[in-house]
């Protein structure tokens, strides 16, 4: 479904991604960990087609998405749904807007028919009655609730998800952890998540890759990454003061 | 001496690239300009904020533009005994010049950098990528309807901002210098042609169409270059402004030379 090539990207000659290898099978879900700063975001940019590679290539269903502009990247894309790291809500829409927009923009549907499923999606992500509020008037446990319901209303094949837990309680942490799981169960989707949040990222994702240093250093079921002798891996996941990782 | 020549060298080189790119752009603008799906009612929004951003600073503008030009070119005239030509020197200055400049500068700093900001605070917060990750061309929705807004929205200001300023001018020389208000307005009538009117209006067409332009762009690419967050918004809003300023008075001379 997914299957990353010797990915590689430098920005002002600093090597951000160097020679990523990374295949993703259809409706697996993978989490990708890292330290902050490390490429992880540039990383999933490269995979939905919003960065180009200096070298390497991103297939998705067989087509090479780098090499993709217009139309036909925009044909890839509509096989994908986006929660990015603040959500992305478009300011100039309401919450009830924002769900409708790719549906309104991209779908034949009657006003009707998308009334119902927005209405469905808010129910959802237990945002009922939030639907008029404006992105600027809700928190962002609700803001990251509302961008997961636009991304997932059109039903799509693969689904990213961009640190969808940064910045919120553990309440609520775990409430996006379990709409992710629903939804995953619901749709069958693709998934990748971008995530630091240990431990409740190992209930969610099928497998869990580590970006260390520009590549992969380990990629394993939640159990072998926890079991690991990698060092990196083991500093990684206790959040120890000594090991290889920098701070 | 080779180290400045070579720091002088990669500055023009970073210059005619950025300008290749805004040209790029511009391009791309037009292009979807004619492609459908038409967004008409993001078109009627940005005509909505163009006007209601701009229109008081416009009006205010205008009438004491129009005031200053009567009061000044009254003394000038009166040396001459020529006072009976003020109506018509007001209206072609405004008409031909000061009111598609000014109207344009005051159009920049008022709505042009609040759309650069707004397309900035857009990029950062990651917007523009959502847009185009739900398969929909982010120039559709964000650059397009702008440009096209700035087409019809420059030229009905500049209309505005030359009324006033007429108007302005008709108080100051009847109300304020005892000129006759016959005398003001059937010289205007007999030297204002169609032609000056239609040079005030391409002048204003092409200054909407580079506002649009410099503002989208500085908006769209915020953050592209050094600076992050509010900064990078900040940045790219003044870049804008003083860009805009300045391409709307070269490409005054320049039209003014050609249409002359």
């Amino acid at each position: 479904m997914i299957e990353i090539t010797n990915l590689e990207k430098s920005f002002d000659g600093q090597k951000v991604l160097d020679g990523v290898n990374l295949s993703i099978t259809e409706k697996e879900v993978v989490a990708i960990m890292g330290k902050s700063g490390g490429g992880k975001s540039v990383l999933l940019k490269h995979i939905i087609g919003i960065l180009k590679p200096d070298k390497g290539s991103v297939l998705i269903d067989g087509t090479d998405i780098t090499t993709l502009r217009g139309r036909e990247l925009d044909k890839i894309r509509e096989k994908f749904g986006v929660l990015f790291q603040g959500g992305a809500l478009f300011d100039s829409l309401s919450v009830y807007q924002n769900i409708a927009f790719p549906l309104k923009e991209r779908t034949k549907l009657s006003k009707n028919e998308i009334r119902e499923k927005v209405i469905r999606a808010l129910e959802d992500v237990g945002l009922k009655g939030a639907g008029k509020k404006y992105p600027a008037e809700i928190s962002g446990g609700m803001r990251k609730r509302a961008a997961l319901a636009r991304a997932l209303i059109t039903g799509p094949k693969i689904v990213f998800f961009d640190e969808p837990t940064t910045g919120l309680d553990p309440v609520i942490v775990g409430s996006i952890h379990r709409l992710i799981l629903d939804a995953h169960k619901q749709y069958g989707f693709t998934g990748l998540i971008i995530s630091h949040e240990i431990p409740g990222i190992f209930e969610v994702a099928d497998r869990i890759a580590l970006l260390h240093n520009g590549v992969i250093v380990e990629i394993g079921t939640p159990k072998e990454i926890q079991n690991s002798t990698n060092p990196v891996v083991k500093q990684f996941i206790t959040g120890g003061h000594e090991g290889p990782i920098e701070h | 001496m080779g180290r400045l020549l070579a720091a002088l060298g990669a500055w023009t080189i970073a210059k005619l690239r950025m300008l290749g790119h805004m040209f790029v752009f511009l391009f791309n603008s037009f292009y979807f300009i004619f492609i459908p799906p038409f967004k008409f009612r993001i078109l009627l929004r940005q005509i909505r904020f163009f006007g209601n951003k701009s229109l008081v600073v416009i009006l205010l503008t205008g009438a004491f533009a129009g005031m200053v030009l009567s009061l000044q070119v009254f003394y000038t005239l009166r040396k001459f005994g020529s006072e009976a030509l003020l109506g018509p020197a007001v209206a072609l200055s405004l008409i031909r010049e000061l009111g598609p400049v000014l109207s344009a500068l005051m159009v920049t700093g008022r709505a042009g950098s609040a759309l650069t900001a707004e397309i900035g605070v857009m990029r950062i917060s990651e917007q523009i990528d959502a847009l185009a990750t739900i398969a929909l061309n982010p120039m559709r929705y964000i650059i397009v309807p702008n440009i096209v807004a700035a087409i019809f929205v420059f030229p009905l200001l500049t209309a505005i901002f030359d009324l006033i300023g007429i108007y302005g001018g008709y108080v100051v020389a009847v109300k304020l210098l005892g000129l006759s208000s016959g005398t003001y307005f059937s010289q205007m009538e007999n030297f204002v042609a169609l032609e000056d009117i239609r040079i005030g209006l391409y002048k204003s067409l092409s200054f909407g169409v580079i506002v649009a332009w410099v503002c989208c762009y500085k908006g769209y690419f915020t953050g592209f270059g050094r600076g992050f967050g509010a900064t990078a918004v900040s940045k790219a809003t003044t870049e804008a402004v003083v860009m805009s300023s300045i391409l709307i008075l070269i490409w005054d001379y320049f039209l003014g030379s050609v249409l002359l």
